[in-house]
């Protein structure tokens, strides 16, 4: 039996509108009738509940911004102000702080999931480089906001990542002046840092929708890593479509926010019981406020940047300099932009990559994990031996992918998709 | 000429000068956005010099200053610390003080001072910005038995001896910056300027 698509204008206010705006053509077209292949399981989930994250970062960072004063003199006060005198502030501010640590958390898991899926691989090359930018520009709007509380943490913690920039050749000095508006990270530093923290997100929200945009251009993928758009056609609902899709509107959006519930009942546990984490969302020093005389014992960044901090710490200075280092560290996150060219492997997923892949990207995984967890220590000559063994061992993922998914044998892709 | 009579080729040198004269435009706009961000006339008239009272700072201890934001720092370094300098020299990367961007030319000897007794020396590490912590014990657990003073960078465990010259084989790349300084009398020490100006 097929069912014919009835063309059912629509009448009323809708109709008006749609006469004026395409509303029903937006909704169908990336709602109701884009069809998602019926296969996308549990770890698809994570992109819509970073972006719900996003619109609770910037909804609950505005209400902060109505109380928080970005000057060096009232900064840590006015947090302080906010914790114990605003209504509700203490709550707004552990959504925040617990937010941006969930944010990151998402997305390594959003990212995880390409690479398990093969999702960068043609044609969704652009649709990884948008994601990639996001990344980056995430990175950018946590460094900004990191300094804004004022603390010990946050005073040291930037004044080491504005000096990587002193460590360029030549140029470095003036770099990190132009970048800090001061011989030293002060009031101006603080409050451009606040300016850039308030607007960044609103160019995220931008990069999110051409993502978005790119995805749907292309399709969604899936764990067998098969096109659908390529598969037999006609289901259920239109006789043209893939036959191993289903409409996105309701059967994505109902398992999307069954998984938001989940999350946001995990959320709500951190953001009440345990905002700091253990000193792993918020950390201790940064209970105490910023002092330009006297550095805290033991600095290190907020958890989701230690990876690439234990990689800095773990190159060596080469004829003086610590530019290597920096690049080493830059060049972790930069590699990411090449990944659609360095995977030379006939086939998308995991499922049927062969065991020298599984291989690599599980020691992928297991490096940044101990290289997350190496950034937080002082260093010690085992700590910096372990990082330099596990950063050869993040390179080496990228570097050897066009060798290893040459050389393995790769198991036969089924025609559809299996369940 | 196309049959349209459109001249190609005239569109496209309009096109090039247009976009050429707008690229002008955008770089020479994007000066004064760029230039804003340095530091401002206020920032920079607040590197006035400072003074250190050093009258009361007793054998070893040491004193901090505030100078453009930065921690000054200021030892007065006992006989037995000044005596244990040239033992450390093998170890260092820059025993002479070669390196003319670290200290004045009158802080080019061996104490890197101007009386050996007092250490003026700007607080920052080398490396990458943070404060070193002042260790002057000898021979403390945690650096071990050959230790004979100075200072440890807690961020990246960089070391520095009692005339803040930097041992090998740790992070920071050079000594530690000894900025322009002065004896204004016996217990006074001028920060950020010395007899031929300022800093």
């Amino acid at each position: 039996m097929s069912v014919e698509t009835v063309d059912t204008a629509p009448r009323g206010f809708l109709g008006w509108l749609d006469k004026r705006f395409p509303v029903m053509g937006l909704w169908n077209d990336h709602m109701a009738q884009y069809y998602a292949p019926k296969n996308m399981g549990l770890w698809s989930i994570f992109g819509s509940l970073a972006l719900v994250v996003l619109i609770i970062q910037i909804v609950s960072g505005l209400w902060l911004a109505m109380s928080y004063k970005p000057s060096a003199a009232e900064a840590f006060a006015s947090v302080e102000y906010i914790m114990r005198d605003v209504n509700w502030g203490w709550l707004l501010r552990y959504i925040h702080s617990t937010g941006a640590s969930f944010f990151f958390i998402l997305v390594y898991l959003h990212m995880f999931r390409g690479l398990m899926w093969g999702s960068y691989k043609n044609p969704r090359e652009l649709l990884w480089i948008i994601g990639v930018v996001i990344y980056l520009a995430m990175m950018a709007t946590a460094f900004f906001g990191y300094l804004l509380p004022w603390g010990q943490m946050s005073y040291w913690g930037a004044q080491v990542i504005v000096n990587l920039f002193a460590a360029v050749p030549e140029v470095g000095a003036d770099l990190s002046t132009w970048v800090r508006g001061d011989f030293v990270i002060s009031d101006v530093t603080l409050n451009r840092f606040f300016a850039f923290h308030f607007v960044i997100p609103f160019l995220l929200v931008a990069l999110v929708f051409l993502h978005i945009v790119a995805l749907h251009r292309v399709g969604s993928t899936n764990p067998d890593g098969i096109e659908i758009k390529k598969g037999p056609k006609g289901n259920k609902w239109d006789p043209t479509k893939p036959a191993d899709g289903i409409p996105f509107h309701p059967y994505y959006t109902v398992k999307d926010i069954t998984g938001l519930t989940v999350f946001l009942a995990i959320f709500s546990l951190v953001v009440f019981y345990a905002p700091d984490l253990g000193g792993l969302f918020l950390e201790a020093p940064n209970f105490i406020p910023a002092d330009p005389l006297k550095t805290p014992e033991h600095i290190a960044p907020v958890w989701y940047f230690t990876p690439y901090y234990a990689m800095l710490r773990a190159v060596p200075p080469i004829g003086g300099s610590q530019f290597p280092g920096v690049l080493v560290m830059f060049g972790a996150i930069l590699i990411m932009f090449f990944l659609p060219w360095l995977d030379r492997s006939p086939v998308r997923s995991m499922r049927y990559k062969g065991v020298l892949s599984r291989f690599f990207l599980g020691a992928f995984a297991v490096s940044f994990v101990v290289l997350a967890y190496l950034g937080l220590m002082p260093s010690t000559d085992l700590y910096t031996l372990l990082a330099q063994i596990f950063t050869v061992v993040y390179f080496a993922f990228f570097l050897l992918m066009p060798i290893y998914t040459k050389l393995e044998k790769t198991k036969p892709v089924p025609e559809r998709v299996t369940s | 000429m196309n049959e349209q009579g459109t001249d190609k080729s005239r569109r496209r040198i309009l096109v090039a000068a247009t976009s050429a004269v707008g690229a002008v435009g955008v770089g020479f706009v994007a000066v004064p956005f760029i230039s804003s961000m340095n530091p401002s006339a206020r920032a920079r008239a607040a590197g006035a010099p400072v003074e250190a009272d050093v009258s009361k700072l007793e054998p070893g201890a040491l004193l901090r200053v505030k100078f453009r934001g930065q921690p000054i720092w200021v030892v007065y370094r006992t006989d037995e610390m000044l005596e244990s300098l040239p033992s450390n020299d093998p170890k260092l990367v820059d025993p002479g003080s070669e390196v003319a961007t670290q200290q004045p030319e009158y802080c080019q000897n061996p104490a890197r001072a101007i009386n050996p007794s007092y250490f003026v020396a700007i607080g920052i590490c080398t490396h990458l910005g943070c404060s070193p912590t002042y260790r002057p014990e000898v021979a403390p657990d945690d650096l071990g038995p050959d230790w004979k003073g100075g200072w440890f960078c807690p961020c990246h465990g960089s070391k520095f001896d009692l005339a803040g010259r930097v041992f090998k084989g740790v992070p920071a790349p050079t000594n530690l910056v000894i900025p322009k300084h002065t004896f204004l009398n016996e217990s006074t020490i001028l920060i950020g300027e010395d007899e031929a100006g300022a800093a």
